[in-house]
């Protein structure tokens, strides 16, 4: 069959699958008084259709801050309006300002998970597609099966129909950046992550490897020269399209140090409930959150992510490829989730992502998208009543990619890229087979999360500890992640490149 | 779609899987009255004793399979007390917690493995399965068309029914045929026969093929009949075998004196010539030349308005459709047109045998031909026809072309089935999933040659597409949506009908032209 017909059957599938998944419930559906992430999408379009610009992000008499006020950038903002416009035009009911809060039926259902197809159809779909097709080794075939990993990847399918939210528009933002500085056009690249940026303050996870890229490549290119100029354009690109976005909140400057002030929201405090980063697993040891001051608090989070991210970061400045770069936005990613103030769990999900997808060798890949799952997306699933969804799109991806792309047999060590494990631990433990090693403790992994998973959902904790589960959860799927912040700076700083993607580069 | 160097059976799980993974997504999906319908037999089987089974009428949706099939509940509804005791109780009508739908929803994918395993002994019977890569393997491409089959997953697993099961039964009893393992096959059909009476109207494909093929052991030189072979034995033990089938299932209510009872209830005469929603057969055609010739009798004054049957002239599709100008329609006499409609196919079989794949294809004939001229005929049953025939179409070029032609039309023609809105994008999803993978795969089947459909076939398929922009975008926001609110559906049965009358033609024509299969192979 041609190539056509089998990206389209993927993109089918992947739809399928994502208007399968809209069936379920979303967050906070029937539980007043606050509801879920559903109404508080529902409340932006309400305050933004009905509300002159100035008030978005203030709390006024029409706009209650407490009752989920805008908290994303101004690009989510104008989205939203957007909708709120079709949604005016559709049952004016939906957008009512106040009469309109709490509302549920069976159409505005219908109509906020169509405009998540939508987006979805429009910016994500298009760019994985565009990825797969440039920047996946192998032959057609591996290509499509690549795809259709990425389509069904279960995360982002779950949050975005089942729980709600429109993480599909940042994501495939930020991964149109990414085509865009891998095909060379470095101008859109930035363009559209500045968008990515602009629509969801999380990406500043990924900020530092895309500055470091752009910035190692106009160093190459000859700071007083070509560089320059190249830095010049890319820079007035990123000024331009910030002003654009921020244009109605540039009269007045206490504008946008409001909305500044509503999108990093220091005084929630290090972590809430239960994330599995540094500081809600040490908080089991030492209670951090009292012993400490906000400031220290503040300071130490601050540098410890630096710390992380500097090693990754001068590595690709000195050495901006595409290789280079991806294993940068992962470690990136990973430093911001571990180590830096106020993490949501949902956040995991951007750097699972990259993770997951950036071609990394599939054995990895699995064990991340395991650890990121079992562990973050559970609790919040079950809470939304997503169960079922949850069980049958994860089983459905393992199954899928440990069959596509047939895992276990050919995670050798090379591909493994343990070349450095091997150099280290070759003098004392000079028999030691590390890939089998790995081998079961991905099983153990697997098990061992199976377990806690099915014992958190059924069964009743100690009156004693009440958390015992999710914290058991949120400990061992963070010391997978500190495992895997190491290896991948490991692999990032210690080995040369691979030939494939030298190739590529090219 | 799957890993290219996989020699083994593995694809076959990867996809059975998939498939049962797209199914437990779909359990929130909508359901129709099918579900209570269902829900009501395992409550009446499970609370009340057989002799009461058919007498009960607590419910509208009294039972009307025969006494397999509510033995089959009968047997579910001891693992839906696990589940939800509420269920069971037969005054609980409309009742649907989530633990009743979960359950419900359960068994038609567990009981699909059935199909499965069935759909994994016709790939054993396929004539060629070479193939250098997987996707252009004839068994892939079968297991695909059966497994992923947009028909069976929107009826069985959105609206809710059990065809899977019971189609898996039938293919399973094809398969054997194909293996010559024909008293299994026999003993298969009849106990499908004993699930599902819908399945009658294949019989006569089974009673000659069986008859002709088995019971007479050998056949002259050119294929004719040889009378001194016939075998006693054989049709002693077959109908033996058929008999005891029917005994079990229907003996008890015999013994009770209740068999009269039991066939009202199963052949309920009382519904109209045509289903609410028009199937797209002869009588949609007739219906729509019936209207056409009195708009145009009124227009001309050679009709009186006034002498009009009403239900005729409002554009509603009720039940009992007074035709105006043509003769109205008898059930004795669609009776008769079906029998006709498929005589000509059991001639063929009886003199030119053609083994089993000739059975198979007056097997499809049969259910083609009672789609098309039966009495209150549903739209669902045209998957009767298109199951058998994947089997056919990944054989040879003509009926791949005709399958074509069934399939998309016949599917399209499934759309009205699911009328809510949330369904929408799904079904046209897996339409457009299911017809995008069947057409280009069996254009890479059957490479050599051209195209598969000529420009007038291409050009009918394509039309599809701006009939549903009419029919689900366009129109509700007409004006006529209000005076005549089942144009769209009349629109719909009436093209869908012009494909499935001229797939019917052209099978029919396959069959009485192509002289012998060997022959064909040698020249393919």
């Amino acid at each position: 069959m041609e190539n056509w017909s089998l990206f389209s059957l993927c993109v089918l599938l992947g739809l399928t699958s994502r208007w399968a998944v809209s069936f379920h419930s979303y967050s906070g559906a029937g539980k007043p008084p606050m509801f879920g992430d559903y109404e508080a999408q529902r409340h932006w379009q309400e305050v933004t259709y009905n509300l002159p610009v100035h008030e978005w992000y203030f709390n006024t008499t029409n706009n209650d801050l407490n009752y989920w006020g805008l908290d994303y950038p101004p690009l989510t903002a104008y989205h939203s309006l957007v909708c709120a416009y079709v949604a005016k035009l559709l049952n004016p009911e939906w957008v009512e300002l106040h009469a309109s809060r709490g509302y549920e039926s069976h159409s505005h259902k219908l109509f906020m998970r169509a405009t998540v197809l939508f987006t979805d159809i429009l910016i994500y779909i298009p760019a994985v597609l565009l990825y797969c097709f440039y920047f996946c080794d192998g032959s057609s075939k591996q290509k499509v099966a690549t795809a259709l990993c990425i389509l069904l990847y279960p995360g982002l399918i779950l949050i975005d129909y089942g729980h709600f939210q429109y993480n599909s528009v940042s994501l495939g933002l930020a991964l149109w950046g990414i085509l865009g500085l891998g095909l060379g056009w470095d101008l859109f690249g930035s363009l559209a992550f500045t968008l990515a940026l602009n629509y969801k303050q999380m990406e500043l996870y990924h900020s530092l490897p895309f500055f470091c890229y752009l910035l190692g490549k106009c160093i190459k290119q000859g700071l007083t020269g070509r560089g320059f100029f190249q830095l010049a354009k890319i820079s007035l690109t990123v000024l331009v399209t910030f002003a654009l976005c921020w244009m109605p909140f540039l009269s007045d400057p206490k504008q946008p140090l409001q909305v500044l002030h509503r999108l990093f929201p220091f005084g929630r405090g290090l972590f809430e409930d239960k994330v599995a980063n540094t500081w809600c697993s040490l908080n089991v040891l030492i209670k951090i959150k009292t012993l400490l001051s906000r400031e220290t608090q503040l300071f130490l989070s601050f540098a410890l992510t630096l710390l992380f991210i500097l090693p990754s970061s001068l590595k690709l400045l000195s050495k901006p490829n595409l290789w280079q770069f991806k294993l940068a936005l992962v470690n990136s990613s990973l430093a911001f989730f571990l180590f830096s103030f106020q993490v949501h769990e949902k956040s995991i999900l951007l750097a699972a992502f990259y993770c997951t997808h950036l071609g990394f060798c599939l054995f990895l890949r699995l064990m991340f998208f395991l650890f990121v799952f079992f562990h973050s997306m559970l609790p919040l699933l079950v809470k939304d009543g997503l169960l079922l969804p949850y069980v049958v799109t994860s089983l459905a991806f393992l199954f899928l990619s440990l069959y596509l792309l047939s895992a276990l047999e050919r995670s050798t060590e090379e591909e493994l890229r343990l070349g450095i494990y091997r150099k280290l631990t070759r003098h004392w433990l000079p028999k030691l087979n590390l890939s089998r090693i790995i081998k079961w403790k991905f099983w153990f992994s697997l098990v061992a999360m199976a377990v806690l998973s099915f014992t958190s959902v059924w069964l009743e904790p100690p009156a004693k500890f009440p958390d015992l589960f999710p914290v058991l959860v949120s400990i061992l799927s963070f010391l997978h992640f500190l495992g895997f912040i190491i290896y991948f700076n490991l692999v990032q700083l210690m080995e040369p490149q691979r030939k494939k993607s030298q190739k590529k580069t090219n | 779609m799957a890993a290219p160097m996989t020699n083994d059976q593995s694809w076959f799980y990867a996809l059975a899987l998939g498939v049962s993974f797209l199914k437990c997504l779909l359990i929130n999906a909508y359901h129709s009255t099918d579900f209570e319908v269902h829900r009501n037999w395992l409550a009446l089987t499970h609370s009340l004793p057989a002799a009461q089974w058919y007498y009960e009428a607590t419910s509208e949706w009294t039972l009307d399979y025969p006494p397999l099939f509510a033995w089959f509940e009968y047997g579910l509804s001891h693992i839906a007390s696990f589940f939800d005791k509420e269920m069971l109780v037969v005054q609980n009508l409309n009742y649907a917690s989530p633990a009743t739908i979960l359950f419900q929803r359960l068994s038609v994918i567990v009981a699909d493995v059935v199909f499965f395993y069935a759909v994994k002994e016709c790939c054993k019977c396929l004539r060629e399965d070479k193939g250098k890569y997987l996707l252009g393997k004839p068994s892939f491409i079968l297991t695909v068309l059966l497994l992923w089959n947009f028909g069976l997953i929107i009826v069985d697993h959105i609206h809710f029914q059990y065809n899977g099961f019971l189609f898996g039964v039938l293919l399973l009893s094809i398969a054997r045929h194909f293996q010559n393992r024909h008293f299994e096959g026999a003993l298969l059909f009849s106990i499908l026969l004993n699930l599902k009476h819908i399945y009658l109207y294949i019989a006569p494909a089974y009673g000659i093929y069986l008859l002709r093929c088995f019971c007479f052991t050998q056949s002259n030189a050119d294929g004719s009949l040889q009378w001194r072979s016939f075998s006693v034995v054989r049709l002693v033990t077959l109908g033996t075998i058929v008999l005891s089938t029917f005994s079990v299932s229907f003996g008890p209510f015999i013994a009770l004196g209740q068999l009269p009872q039991v066939l009202s209830r199963l052949f309920p005469f009382k519904r109209g010539l045509c289903h609410a929603y028009w199937a797209p057969n002869i009588w949609a055609l007739y219906n729509i030349a019936d209207k056409a010739f009195s708009i145009l009798g009124v227009k001309f004054k050679l009709l009186d308005i006034n002498k009009l049957p009403k239900a005729s002239m409002t554009g509603g599709l009720v039940q009992e459709f007074q035709h105006s100008v043509l003769p109205s329609v008898s059930p004795l006499a669609t009776l008769v047109c079906t029998v006709l409609s498929i005589l000509p196919a059991l001639f063929r079989i009886w003199h030119r045998p053609n083994g089993a794949r000739g059975f198979l294809r007056c097997l499809v004939i049969c259910a083609l031909g009672s789609f098309m001229f039966g009495w209150h005929v549903h739209e669902k049953a045209i998957l009767m026809a298109i199951l058998p025939l994947s089997l056919l179409a990944v054989e040879s070029r003509e009926d791949a072309r005709i399958f074509l032609i069934l399939s998309i039309t016949g599917h399209y023609s499934l759309f009205p089935l699911l009328f809510t809105t949330q369904e929408l994008p799904i079904k046209i999803l897996l339409l457009l999933l299911f017809t995008i993978f069947s057409l280009t795969s069996l254009k890479t089947l059957f490479r050599k040659g051209g195209a598969l459909l000529n420009p007038l076939e291409a050009t009918y398929l394509l039309g599809l597409i701006p009939l549903e922009l009419i029919c689900e975008f366009v129109y509700p926001l007409t004006v006529w949506q209000k005076t005549f609110p089942f144009l769209p559906l009349m629109l719909t049965s009436v093209y869908c009908a012009l494909g499935v009358t001229y797939a019917f033609i052209r099978l029919y024509i396959s069959l009485l032209t192509c002289s012998d299969s060997t022959k064909k192979i040698k020249t393919q």
